[in-house]
């Protein structure tokens, strides 16, 4: 991002905003764009080590496979971090949650969509529970969700008697490892039938990532809809902001940013294609993730979260009632854990007594690598999608690579590590 | 010794798109009191930051020496070592630790790392005897008010062999007596020796005890006046602070006052903490439309924990008391609730309890009333962008653009952001706890003009002020509050300073009486 901007007209009413002002915009959107470069890099780097397995069809839709619950989850994390506080019980609830859905889909034989429905008011209890703690009795979150931790992982063995529970109706685990149906048909890729290797360096090898199966044409019909969507609102915001006389990115930078953002999304709409199309785990996501960009952005409750989460006291002084809010994020962070449960359940084919063990730690680290402050009152979606996506393509590349598992998780400790460094350096620098 | 003690020449500090200090050469001599007066943003306290390493050698262009020395400081370390101390204006306490423990902090009277308690014990009653201080140093922080806990300040600087003080606005918060006595040992050190820069918007405590007053404007040094003369004034020192005359310090109103709009009764509160101790007690007052009424006393009279009980039980444990509105009754018993009902509270600490730092201006303005800017939940972004361009109109907020984070704004325009806040929530009644507090001339003007403007549509005002010539300037009637009463009730114009300290010790010796029975 460079600093280059058009000056507009001045306004009667306001004068052009400074290059000050400007700055400290880009000075906050610097980490998130800066997540985003580290993930491409790391996506290139794994594309170039895994001799070009990390952006075949198969592989990209893994990526959406195995961390869609992730991404899921640490949305409700970020509201929560937000607002100041922790869950690090999200882990044990998802698993307790999909054992309870196990329980009244296999067991009991419900129908699946009466299980889901059931599993996630459970969700939403949950929620209740530990946000009554948190927000009215004023127990630190940290102990409550340490106490639920402990709690639900007991209740997970508790209830499943120790014993794995599947495996599930093939309806129900469509959400996890289902597709959308092709309504348009499939053609031949362009590219040819197998991927484009340019040159090999012994173990390295420059695979172009385009080739492969024929594609699916619903699937990158969705994406070219929502590349045309995208463009429409970042164009409307920035007609928005000339009309107020607020500095905007020129026109040039403005085209290059939605070309990139094109190229993006079309990119993977174009992978997804080439294997079995849109997994509805990523569909539930991406609607997830549209949801709660508009929930912080633009609705008064979002607000309330982030003035709750950057100054309690200020808040409650201006009428808004935190505690309230406290409480209402905990029961949506129940909800989604209970999703989350569901699609790891559907995932396995059946609910075992560890599922879900220790995912609190990569939710908790996609937020914060995402740009979410622990001290509350920051943090925005879409760096919280890059943080998870950001974690789902390093597990999935160390895999490829077979790296140790060892290794893995000391590589990734330590990813978490400069991530909130940078965030508390960029905040010395504010202050 | 020379006979200049600090020497700073051609001083130049750039903030990114701002230039704090511009070529400001500033001198103090050995054992003065030199006041540095400026209105907010002047560059007051960015120097005395240069001074004190605060802004490390690099950060800034220029020189300057202490005791003849040129001095580059990377850290407060480094300047502490050299005998400058500086007490900001948030004071730098832990509030868990004891006196002693607070004094010794990061100077450990310690031998390999093992704390010499007897020692660090006997220094500290020595160094709180030197400040005045009556208490015994094994006092928690938390249980001193904040005048005792600025001299412990004080003690911590003498513990380093300051020779140069920086006060950074020392009495802002203090009432009338801890103030003076807190002047009173100025005038001490400097009998021993001890310069002090005095930083201050209480210019009658600077006539009153500066030998020399230098004037900043604009990053820029005005002039520096020889103090020790007398002939000195206070208009004297704000011509040169705002560059030209005030002739009226507070705007004049036509008095415009309707019907008796808001009235308390009984109002009687607790502790939060110590349920024996009745903080509020059988508080009345009343406040007509068009009204500006004062609430005045000393500090730890009640006035906030009133206000404060009062805007949706935000302070205590309340007892009993009926709040009537236009003669109905009406429930403040949450914040929503009162806000509903048309009450505001701006406070007094716009830092803690008024502004969310990290967000921006308009963000701010619009955080006690979305409705107002939003439709079924849903935020309206250009229409939040208006109403926050309105208030910055016609409040005169400077700042680049409303998109600006409130924590970069100096202390008057935040105060106005809180005001604005208030203002578009569009209440009947709105009370503005010491709304002019650590704030310039220029700025208390225009929020007086605010006042003014708001009752002219009608709106009651209560003010609490610990300055009492703002009470007496602004208010149409005032109440005397001491130790969670009413003391005395008098309409502004008969009142005076005297009057009203008088009625304050009147009720204070009625309940020492009150005690003894």
């Amino acid at each position: 991002m460079t600093n280059a901007t058009e000056s507009t007209p001045p306004a009667p009413a306001a004068e052009p905003e400074q290059a000050a002002g400007l700055r400290a915009m880009v000075g906050r959107n610097v980490r998130q764009s800066g997540m985003l470069v580290a993930l491409l890099l790391a996506v290139v780097f794994f594309q170039l080590t895994t001799g070009g397995v990390m952006l075949k069809s198969l592989n990209v839709t893994n990526i959406f496979l195995q961390n869609g619950y992730i991404l899921v989850m640490a949305l409700g994390m970020l509201l929560i971090i937000v607002i100041g506080h922790i869950d690090l019980s999200v882990g044990s609830v998802a698993g307790f949650l999909g054992a309870v859905a196990a329980i009244l889909m296999v067991k009991v034989g419900l129908d699946p969509l009466l299980g889901v429905a059931l599993t996630l008011i459970a969700g939403g209890l949950i929620g209740v529970w530990q946000g009554f703690w948190v927000a009215y009795l004023r127990v630190p979150s940290f102990i409550v969700t340490l106490a639920g931790m402990l709690l639900f992982r007991g209740a997970t063995l508790w209830i499943l008697g120790g014993q794995p529970v599947g495996p599930f109706a093939e309806s129900f685990r469509a959400i996890s490892s289902g597709f959308i149906p092709e309504i348009i048909g499939k053609v031949g890729d362009p590219f040819g039938a197998s991927e484009i290797t340019l040159l090999t360096m012994g173990k390295w090898a420059l695979v172009l990532p385009l080739g492969g199966g024929p594609l699916n044409l619903t699937t990158l019909l969705l994406g070219i809809v929502l590349s045309g969507v995208l463009v429409l609102l970042t164009w409307r915001a920035r007609a928005e902001q000339v009309k107020y006389g607020f500095s905007v990115p020129s026109m040039r930078q403005f085209w290059l940013r939605n070309a990139l953002l094109i190229v993006g999304v079309m990119f993977i709409a174009y992978r997804l294609a080439g294997y079995k199309g849109l997994p509805m785990v990523a569909l539930i996501a991406f609607i997830l993730i549209a949801f709660y960009m508009f929930l912080t952005t633009r609705t008064v409750i979002g607000r309330r979260i982030y003035a709750v989460g950057g100054n309690a006291k200020a808040a409650m002084l201006s009428g808004v009632n935190s505690k309230r809010m406290v409480f209402l994020t905990f029961v949506n962070m129940g909800v989604l854990a209970a999703l989350g449960g569901l699609i790891i359940s559907a995932r396995l084919n059946s609910a075992t007594p560890n599922s879900g063990y220790g995912f609190e730690l990569d939710i908790i680290a996609a937020t914060f690598v995402g740009g979410a402050s622990a001290y509350g009152g920051v943090g925005t979606v879409a760096g919280t999608v890059i943080g998870a996506l950001f974690f789902g393509t390093l597990n999935i590349g160390m895999g490829t690579m077979s790296i140790p598992i060892d290794y893995q998780f000391a590589i990734k400790a330590l990813v978490l590590l400069v991530a909130v460094y940078f965030d508390v350096r960029n905040k010395n620098k504010e202050g | 010794m020379s006979d200049v003690l600090l020497e700073m020449r051609g001083i130049t500090k750039e903030f990114p798109g701002v230039k704090a200090l511009k070529e400001v050469s500033f001198s103090v001599r050995p054992g003065e009191i030199h006041a540095l007066v400026g209105e907010n943003g002047a560059g007051k306290s960015t120097l005395m930051k240069v001074v004190s390493g605060v802004y490390p050698y690099g950060t800034y262009d220029g020189q300057f020496l202490f005791k003849g020395e040129e001095c580059r400081f990377h850290n407060i370390r480094e300047s502490e070592h050299k005998g400058i101390v500086i007490i900001h204006q948030e004071l730098a306490l832990v509030p868990h630790l004891s006196i002693t423990e607070n004094i010794f902090l990061a100077n450990e009277q310690a031998t390999r790392g093992v704390i010499n308690w007897s020692l660090s014990h006997a220094k500290a009653i020595e160094l709180l005897k030197k400040v005045g201080l009556n208490e015994t140093p094994d006092t928690k922080i938390s249980h001193l008010g904040v005048g005792k806990q600025q001299l412990v300040e004080i003690a911590k600087a003498l513990s380093k062999n300051v020779e140069l003080l920086i006060l950074d606005e020392p009495t802002s918060s203090l009432n009338e007596n801890d103030s003076q006595a807190l002047l009173q040992l100025l005038r001490e050190f400097r009998s021993h020796g001890i310069a002090c820069v005095l930083i201050s918007h209480k210019l009658k405590e600077v006539e009153s005890v500066a030998d020399t007053i230098t004037v900043l404007r604009d990053g820029a040094v005005i002039e520096s006046l020889d103090a020790t003369t007398g002939d000195v004034t206070e208009d004297r020192i704000i011509r040169g602070m705002v560059g030209r005359d005030m002739t009226h310090r507070y705007p004049p109103r036509e008095s415009n006052v309707g019907e008796v709009l808001l009235e308390v009764r009984n109002w009687k509160v607790r502790h939060p903490v110590y349920d024996d101790q009745m903080v509020i007690n059988d508080v009345s007052i009343n406040v007509r439309a068009g009204e500006v009424v004062g609430i005045a006393g000393l500090m730890g009279a009640g006035r906030t924990e009133f206000a404060m009980s009062l805007f949706g039980r935000s302070y205590g444990h309340f007892v009993s008391g009926q709040v009537l509105k236009n003669g109905q009754e009406i429930d403040v018993s949450t914040i929503p609730k009162a806000v509903a009902n048309g009450l505001a509270y701006a406070t007094e600490d716009r830092k803690t309890y008024g502004l969310v730092l990290m967000n921006d201006v308009k963000t701010n303005i619009t955080m006690a009333h979305l409705e107002g800017v939003s439709n079924r939940g849903v935020l309206i972004p250009p229409k939040e962008i208006a109403v926050a361009n309105e208030f910055r109109t016609a409040l005169n907020i400077k700042t680049p653009s409303v998109k600006q984070i409130t924590v970069n704004l100096s202390g008057g325009n935040q105060q106005k952001v809180v005001l604005s806040k208030w203002l578009f929530a569009n209440p009947d009644v709105l009370i503005l706890d010491e709304p002019t507090r650590g704030i310039d001339v220029g700025a208390k003007y225009e929020i007086y003009t605010i006042i003014n403007r708001l009752v002219a549509e009608g709106k009651a005002i209560i003010i609490i002020s610990s300055e009492l010539p703002e009470v007496l300037g602004v208010s149409d009637r005032i109440y005397v509050m001491a130790a969670g009463r009413i003391a005395a009730e008098m309409p502004a114009a008969e009142a005076t300073q005297e009057s009203i300290m008088k009625a304050i010790m009147r009720l204070a010796r009625a309940g020492a009486e009150e005690v003894l029975l």
